[in-house]
């Protein structure tokens, strides 16, 4: 059943594997994907917002994967002054919130039915590498250990990814560049389904934000996270139940999940010879809204359209591979890059700062605007404040 | 000092393994593997959700 040879193998089988490998092998790419778990989507790492647009590009929408629809979102400065948009959003996790569990499988099936090969409870554990390129995997499965060989390794291995740096490609996050999270699924019918909502504040969670996402029938998605380098041991467990305490004290607990979101500034050197990274691995996720499930099919669908030219050329070299990596930043590092600076400066502003912002705006009514814009609103009308971002909105 | 996992805390996350910056953790499913060459720098501890990760004077 499993060969020894394939164009592509794709490790992991979260929506940046999943899309990966569903491009490859509709190239016709002999396609391998493996994912280390025994159930792929389980358990769930994720508050499971996205926006509309970005699924309907990748997948057909289906309600059993699609827990709420949300209109707008709500943003709640430390006193609590309200900031609310409604409508689509260019770049917000905003619109669907999803079932990971059933969505991945989804992606997953979607990659099977193009062709893929799919390896379930298989990890990977190390690269083959002749003359400093990649040129296959070391796998085990089931207790059997065996090595299959490709003309390019995909590494969308999440968050705890070692492809690459099996490859020495160095992508160990430093404390300042994740946030560690914490996630409760909650029944309390007093929870607004139609809005997700953001609360920020050092007494609620430093360095990040905490959400209320809608997850239909009187559930949502209660969570935060909390910049690295300001945690301790188990913080962010601690700061969920107070703000469970404080906000829903009527909720009961149906789920508790933990996970780590990279924050990092977007980095070159996600391909090598014989290699790319795709999604967490690559550290694509937003380092400001923390979503990363958009931008790790948008780039799974661009490594997959590469790395199939390249493959077909007969050439997988670092260089060639390197166009993936230019038209991920093209299409959407830019973005991340003004990202990563908005959010170093907003975790650098006191509590009564981020009030002041909040006032700010308050009276703006947005509507079908895009996060940019309200960005834009922020530096117009804080200029002081925010004097560091001028350039960049 | 010694980098210990309680196993009935761990949240199996992988976050740790993310912060480590000598590749010695490694995350199977709901398993948590310490591996040779961790130099006891305590970013995992910190870093853990849950606060399953701990330095102690012996192995537990």
């Amino acid at each position: 059943m499993i060969d020894t040879e394939y164009d592509v193998v794709v490790v992991g089988a979260g929506p940046g594997g999943s899309i990966t490998a569903k491009n490859c092998a509709e190239r016709g790419m002999k396609t391998l994907m493996v994912e280390k778990r025994q159930m792929i989507g389980d358990p769930v790492r994720c508050a499971e917002g996205i926006a509309k647009h970005t699924v309907k590009k990748h997948i057909e929408p289906n309600p059993r994967w699609i827990c709420a629809e949300a209109k707008g979102f709500r943003i709640f400065s430390p006193s609590g002054i309200k900031v609310e948009m409604v409508g689509e959003f260019e770049s917000g996790e905003v619109g669907y919130v999803l079932d990971r569990k059933l969505f991945d499988r989804a992606l997953a099936h979607e990659a099977a039915r193009s062709g893929a090969t799919i390896l379930v409870k298989t990890r990977a554990t190390g690269l083959l590498i002749e003359d400093g390129k990649v040129c296959g995997v070391e796998l085990e499965h089931l207790g059997k250990k065996f090595c299959v060989r490709a003309k390019v390794v995909v590494g969308a291995d999440g968050v705890e990814s070692k492809v690459g740096r099996w490859a020495g490609m160095n992508t160990s996050l430093k404390p300042k560049d994740i946030e560690t999270c914490a996630q409760a699924l909650v029944y309390d019918p007093s929870t607004d389904q139609e809005f997700c909502e953001f609360y920020l504040g050092r007494e609620i969670a430093p360095g990040g934000y905490a959400w209320i996402f809608p997850k239909g029938e009187g559930c949502a998605n209660v969570g935060l996270g909390i910049l690295g380098s300001f945690s301790d041991a188990g913080a962010p467990f601690n700061y969920l139940n107070n703000f469970l305490k404080k906000y829903l004290p009527n909720a009961k607990i149906l789920e508790i999940i933990v996970g780590g979101v990279p924050v990092s500034k977007p980095t070159d050197g996600i391909v090598g010879e014989g290699i790319v990274l795709v999604g967490d691995a690559a550290r694509q996720s937003d380092p400001l809204t923390g979503g990363g499930i958009g931008n790790a099919m948008e780039a799974g669908a661009i490594a997959g359209e590469v790395v199939s030219e390249a493959i077909s050329e007969g050439d997988t070299s670092a260089e060639r591979l390197r166009e993936y990596e230019e038209r991920w930043f093209k299409e959407m590092g830019k973005r991340l890059m003004r990202n990563w600076l908005v959010k170093e400066h907003i975790i650098s502003l006191s509590d009564e700062e981020l009030d002041k912002l909040a006032k700010s705006i308050a009276d703006v009514k947005f509507k079908g605007l895009q996060l940019y814009e309200l960005l834009k609103h922020l530096v117009r009308r804080n200029p002081k404040l925010l004097w560091k971002l001028k350039g960049y909105i | 000092m010694v980098l210990n996992v309680n196993r009935y805390v761990c949240g199996y996350c992988g976050a740790c393994v993310a912060v480590c910056p000598h590749c010695v953790l490694e995350l199977v499913e709901t398993w948590l593997e310490i591996g040779s060459g961790c130099t006891e720098c305590g970013t995992c501890v910190k870093i853990c959700p849950v606060g399953a990760l701990s330095l102690d004077e012996v192995k537990a």
